[in-house]
C-alpha cells in the first residue's frame, strides 16, 4: 500500500491542500514562523498582469506597467522566456501565485519555497520588519489607486501620468536609507492626507515669504543654508518643501515614494531571501521523500528544476549573467548548517561563535539580522568561495588590463568577502545624490549634489531625470558633481550654466 | 492553515488599461510604424495585426544610475587559470565581462529595439484615424463579416419579443389534447355509468352520489390542466448567415508619369485601400486590376504600381480606354460590381481632356458602380479637373471627385458611397 500524496503529474486542490498541510507540518517542525497563507491558483495571462505590476496584485495605472506588459506579453508568446513558477507577496496574509500550467511536483515546490521559506522571511527579517506593515500592504495599494483614480478625473490624465513619471524617475532616491519609516496603514494614510491637504492650503511656507521685512531685521546676516543638513530622500525633500506643488500632487509624491520604500528591502535582501526560500524547498521536499510521502520520479522533477534554477555559469559562460543570488544564497546557508554540524578546523578559526553550534538557531539568526551586505560579510566562508571559484578583479580606468586583485586562496579570502559585500551595499550601487541648497534669496534653484566615488561618473539618462526633477521643483535645478570636496563639474535644467 | 484559491476565472486583462496608455503615449510613434508597415503591405493584405517597433531611447524610463568608466572592484564565479597579480587585456569595447556591463543598468540592453504587436483591429484604426472616418465607417470597416438575420424555425426558449404566439396556441392546444385523454376517457365511461344507474328503476341514491362525486373529481382534475403552459410556449428563431456572396472588381488607375512622387503614391494607396476595405467588407470576392499611365497604359502587378518609376508626359484617356477594354473583355457582365478609383496629381495632356470625359460618360459609367477620382496637388486645377467636374454635376452618386492636400480629405470622396452603405445596412 502506497502513502504517497499523489504519484501523476496533474494537481488537483484537493492534492494541493494535502502537500500543504505535509509541508507545513514539517515546517512547523523546523520552527519556521509564518504568517497565514493565501494560496491563489492563476492563469498564464495572470501571472503576465502580474508581472507588469510589479508583482503586486493591484496597483494605480500607469503606461509604464503597459510597457511592461507588452514586453512580457511577447517574450512569453514567442517562448523567449518562460515566467516565473510562482510570485509571492509580502503581506498579511502573504499571498502566493501559482500557475495552472505547473505540474503537481512544481506546485509543491512552490509552496515549500514561496508559502514556507519566503513567507517565513517576510515575516522574521529585520528589514522587513522595520520598513514594511504586511498588514497594510493590500488595502494601501488600494488607496492608491483610487487617490489616483480621483485624481485623474479631477486634474486629467495627462497632469497625473507626468507627476508620475517625474516620481518614478526618482524613486530609487525616494527611499530613507537610515531613518526608520514609520509603517503604512491606508486607513491612517487617508486620514491623514485630508488632514494635511487643508493645513497645507492654509499654510503659508515661511520659506517663500516676499513680503519685505522691517528695516531692522535687513542687516545682513550669514546666508543661511537650507536645507541644513544635506537630505537623502529627494522625494521626501520635494514632497515636503517644492514651492509650487498642488496638494493632490504632494500626494502622489507620497505615494510613489512609500512604495518605493516598500520594496527597499527587497532590493537589499536578494540573496538572503531567494537563497533562504531555496534552502526551505530542499530541505522541507527531502524531508516529504524521507517520510516516504513522495515517490522517486517526484523528486527527479523536483532535483531537475531545482538544479536549473540553482545553475551559476562561470564569467565566461555565454549565459553568464552576474552572480545568481538563488545559487549563492543556498550555498551560504547549506555552508552554515554544515560549518554547525560538521566544523573543520578551518571553519572553527573562521567562525569561532557559531562553529559547532545548533543549526536551526544559527540560520534563524542569521535571516532574522542582516541583509545582503552584512550576510556576505558575516558569513560567507572559504569554502564557498572555494566552490564558487570566485576571483575579484580591479579595473582602473586609465589602464588597458585589468588586474586580479585576489582569488579562492588564503591570501584571497578577506579580500573576496569584502568585495562581494560591497558589491550587494546598496549604497555603492547606486549614485549618492543628496539635496544640497536651495537659493532661497535668489532665483530659488535647487542644487543637488552627486558625491561621486571611485570616478565613476552617471549614467546617459540623467538629464532626463534632471527634467523630471525640475518639473517637480518649478525652478531651476542643478546637480554639481563632487570630487574630495571639489565641485567637478554641474549639470543643469533648464540647460544653462549656474552663476558663479 | 492555509487558504486555497483558484483565481483563474478572475478577470485576466488586468492590464489593458495600462497598455491601452502605453499605445496612447506614443501614439505618434505607433502611427509612424503602422504607416510604414502599411507601405510595405500589399493593400489586400489587412487580415493580420503588425509588428511594431519603437526605438527604445524613446520610451526609456531614465533613472539616475552609474555610467561607464571609473575605477571598479568586482567578483565573478568560475575562475580557471589566474592568480592574484594576472593582468588581463581588457577587451576591445563593451565585451561580456567589462566591468560595469553586467550591472543591471537600463544602458546595458544595447540597441535592441523595443517591439510588440498590436491586433489587426488596432491596426486598422491606426490607419482610420489618419483619414478621419467618421465612426460608424470605421465600425463597419473593421467588422469582417456582414451577417443577414433569417428566419429559422422555431426554439423552446427565448426572449418575449420572438414569441410566436400561433405556434404556442397550437402546442397548448396539442398537450391539452393529450393530457386529457384519459380523464375524459374516464369522465366519459363514468358518464355512461351514471346514465344507467339513473335509467334504472330503482336507482341506487348511494352509487348515484358516489359516482357523482368520482365525476365531479375527474371534471375538476380536467379543469386542472393549464390552458398555456410553459412548455408550450414556441419563440421564432432566428440564425445568422452571411451575406450572399457576390462579386466586385476594383480598378485602381494610377498616373506614374515623373511628376507623381513616392509621397503622393503613398497618399494615393490610402486611397485605394479605403475602397479595398469597403469592397472587401461587402462582397464575398474582390479582385483588383492595377493600371498605370503614363503615354501608354498597361496593367501592371501591385508592386509595379506602386513603386516603379517612369517618364515622361501623361494622357490619361490611354488609361481610360485600356479600362474599358477589360472591362468588357474580362468583367462583363451583370455578375461583377465594378468601381475604380483614380489618382493623378492632375496633368494632362490639354487635348486629351474631353476624351477622358467622352469615355468616362458613355463607356465607363454605365458599367461601374461607383467613380472615384482624387487629385493630389496643391496646384490649380488643369483641363482634366474642369472636363470631370461636368461629370460630377451629370452623375452624383455615381462620381466623386476631391482634391486631396492631406490624408483627411480623402475620406469625403468616399462619402456618397458610405451613405448609400449606412442607408443600406439601416434599412
Amino acid at each position: 500500500m502506497s502513502q504517497y500524496i499523489s504519484t501523476g503529474p496533474d494537481w488537483t486542490f484537493d492534492l494541493i491542500e494535502k502537500y500543504d498541510h505535509e509541508i507545513s507540518l514539517i515546517a512547523e517542525g523546523f520552527k519556521l514562523d509564518t504568517y497565514p497563507n493565501q494560496i491563489e491558483i492563476i492563469s498564464a495571462e495572470q501571472m503576465m498582469d502580474a508581472y507588469s505590476s510589479v508583482g503586486m496584485p493591484l496597483n494605480y495605472n500607469h503606461w509604464s506597467f503597459g510597457k511592461h506588459f507588452v514586453e512580457t506579453q511577447k517574450g512569453y508568446q514567442r517562448g523567449k522566456m518562460g515566467l516565473a513558477y510562482e510570485i509571492v507577496i509580502n503581506s498579511d496574509p502573504c499571498i502566493s501565485y501559482l500557475m495552472e500550467e505547473n505540474t503537481m511536483t512544481m506546485q509543491a515546490l512552490v509552496i515549500a519555497h514561496a508559502c514556507y521559506g519566503h513567507n517565513s522571511f517576510f515575516k522574521g527579517n529585520y528589514l522587513f520588519r522595520t520598513w514594511t506593515n504586511a498588514g497594510a500592504i493590500i488595502d494601501y495599494l488600494l488607496f492608491a489607486k483610487n487617490y489616483v483614480r480621483k485624481c485623474e478625473e479631477r486634474h486629467g490624465k495627462e497632469n497625473v501620468e507626468a507627476v508620475l513619471d517625474a516620481c518614478h524617475a526618482l524613486q530609487n532616491f525616494g527611499v530613507d536609507r537610515y531613518r526608520r519609516p514609520t509603517p503604512i496603514s491606508a486607513t491612517e494614510e487617508k486620514r491623514r492626507q485630508n488632514e494635511r491637504e487643508s493645513a497645507l492650503q492654509q499654510q503659508l511656507n515661511d520659506l517663500w515669504r516676499t513680503i519685505p521685512k522691517s528695516l531692522k531685521e535687513a542687516k545682513p546676516r550669514a546666508k543661511e543654508r537650507f536645507p541644513s543638513e544635506p537630505q537623502e530622500n529627494l522625494l521626501y525633500f520635494l514632497e515636503k518643501n517644492a514651492p509650487l506643488l498642488e496638494p493632490w500632487q504632494r500626494e502622489i509624491i507620497r505615494i510613489v515614494r512609500k512604495i518605493a520604500q516598500y520594496f527597499y528591502p527587497q532590493k537589499q535582501t536578494q540573496v538572503m531571501n531567494e537563497g533562504w526560500a531555496s534552502f526551505w524547498h530542499y530541505t522541507l521536499l527531502n524531508s516529504l521523500y524521507d517520510k516516504k510521502l513522495v515517490n522517486d520520479s517526484f523528486m527527479f522533477e523536483f532535483l531537475s528544476s531545482h538544479a536549473n534554477v540553482l545553475f551559476q555559469p562561470d564569467y565566461d559562460s555565454p549565459y553568464f549573467s552576474g552572480i545568481n543570488p538563488y545559487a549563492l544564497g543556498f550555498a551560504m546557508y547549506k555552508d552554515i548548517k554544515r560549518i554547525c554540524e560538521n566544523p573543520t578546523n578551518e571553519d572553527k578559526a573562521w567562525f569561532p561563535d557559531f562553529a559547532g553550534s545548533d543549526w536551526l538557531t544559527t540560520l534563524d539568526f542569521a535571516m532574522r539580522n542582516f541583509k545582503d551586505e552584512s550576510f556576505v560579510q558575516q558569513f560567507l566562508s572559504p569554502k564557498v568561495i572555494r566552490d564558487f571559484h570566485f576571483f575579484s578583479l580591479f579595473d582602473d580606468e586609465k589602464k588597458t588590463k585589468y588586474k586580479v586583485e585576489a582569488i579562492h586562496n588564503e591570501g584571497g579570502y578577506k579580500i573576496i568577502r569584502e568585495m562581494l559585500a560591497k558589491q550587494y551595499d546598496l549604497t555603492e550601487r547606486e549614485p549618492n545624490i543628496q539635496v544640497w541648497d536651495v537659493d532661497l534669496q535668489g532665483d530659488r534653484s535647487l542644487t543637488l549634489r552627486h558625491i561621486m566615488k571611485n570616478n565613476i561618473p552617471l549614467g546617459n539618462f540623467t538629464e532626463d531625470v534632471l527634467k523630471h526633477l525640475h518639473s517637480l521643483w518649478g525652478f531651476d535645478v542643478h546637480l554639481e558633481t563632487v570630487v574630495d570636496g571639489k565641485v567637478t563639474g554641474t549639470l543643469s535644467c533648464p540647460n544653462k550654466q549656474p552663476k558663479k | 492553515m492555509s487558504y486555497i484559491i483558484d483565481r483563474r476565472l478572475n478577470g485576466k486583462n488586468k492590464s489593458l488599461v495600462n497598455r491601452q496608455r502605453f499605445l496612447d503615449r506614443y501614439k505618434s510613434q505607433v502611427k509612424e510604424a503602422v504607416s510604414d508597415a502599411l507601405n510595405k503591405r500589399s493593400i489586400t493584405d489587412i487580415e493580420s495585426g503588425e509588428n511594431i517597433s519603437l526605438p527604445p531611447k524613446n520610451i526609456n524610463e531614465p533613472m539616475i544610475t552609474h555610467g561607464q568608466g571609473g575605477n571598479n572592484h568586482r567578483v565573478f564565479p568560475g575562475n580557471k587559470e589566474f592568480t592574484a597579480g594576472d593582468e588581463i587585456d581588457k577587451p576591445p569595447q563593451g565585451g561580456g565581462k567589462g566591468s560595469g556591463s553586467g550591472k543591471p543598468s537600463n544602458e546595458g540592453t544595447g540597441d535592441d529595439e523595443f517591439s510588440f504587436y498590436i491586433t489587426k483591429e488596432e491596426f486598422l484604426n491606426y490607419i482610420f484615424d489618419d483619414l478621419e472616418l467618421p465612426n460608424f465607417v470605421k465600425k463597419n470597416l473593421a467588422d469582417s463579416k456582414e451577417f443577414k438575420k433569417v428566419r429559422g424555425g422555431y426554439l423552446t426558449d427565448g426572449t418575449p419579443n420572438n414569441l410566436s404566439v400561433i405556434r404556442s396556441m397550437q402546442h397548448a392546444h396539442a398537450r391539452r389534447i393529450a393530457m386529457s385523454a384519459s380523464k375524459r376517457k374516464k369522465l366519459k365511461a363514468l358518464n355512461n355509468k351514471l346514465e344507467t344507474l339513473e335509467a334504472a328503476s330503482e336507482p341506487d341514491q348511494e352509487a348515484i352520489t358516489a359516482l357523482t362525486i368520482e365525476i365531479e373529481d375527474v371534471e375538476r382534475r380536467l379543469k386542472l390542466i393549464p390552458f398555456l403552459d410553459d412548455i408550450d410556449l414556441r419563440y421564432r428563431n432566428q440564425v445568422k448567415i452571411t451575406k450572399p456572396s457576390s462579386k466586385a472588381v476594383m480598378f485602381c488607375i494610377m498616373d506614374v508619369s515623373g511628376s507623381m512622387t513616392q509621397d503622393i503614391k503613398d497618399m494615393a494607396k490610402r486611397f485605394y485601400l479605403l475602397l479595398y476595405l469597403f469592397l472587401e467588407r461587402n462582397y464575398e470576392q474582390t479582385e483588383i486590376v492595377f493600371i498605370r499611365h503614363h503615354i501608354n497604359a498597361s496593367e501592371v502587378s501591385e508592386h509595379d504600381f506602386f513603386y516603379s518609376r517612369e517618364t515622361g508626359g501623361t494622357i490619361v484617356s490611354s488609361a481610360l480606354q485600356l479600362t474599358r477594354d477589360i472591362i468588357n473583355k474580362r468583367y462583363a457582365g451583370s455578375e461583377w460590381n465594378i468601381y475604380a478609383a483614380q489618382a493623378s496629381d492632375g496633368d494632362n495632356w490639354v487635348d486629351d481632356s474631353p476624351n477622358c470625359y467622352k469615355i468616362l460618360k458613355e463607356d465607363i459609367l454605365p458599367q461601374v458602380q461607383y467613380f472615384a477620382y482624387v487629385e493630389i496637388t496643391d496646384k490649380d486645377h488643369q483641363a482634366l479637373w474642369r472636363s470631370y467636374q461636368n461629370l460630377l454635376k451629370e452623375q452624383p452618386g455615381l462620381f466623386a471627385m476631391a482634391q486631396i492636400k492631406s490624408l483627411g480629405d480623402i475620406f469625403p470622396v468616399f462619402r456618397e458611397l458610405f451613405m448609400k452603405d449606412k442607408s443600406k445596412v439601416e434599412a
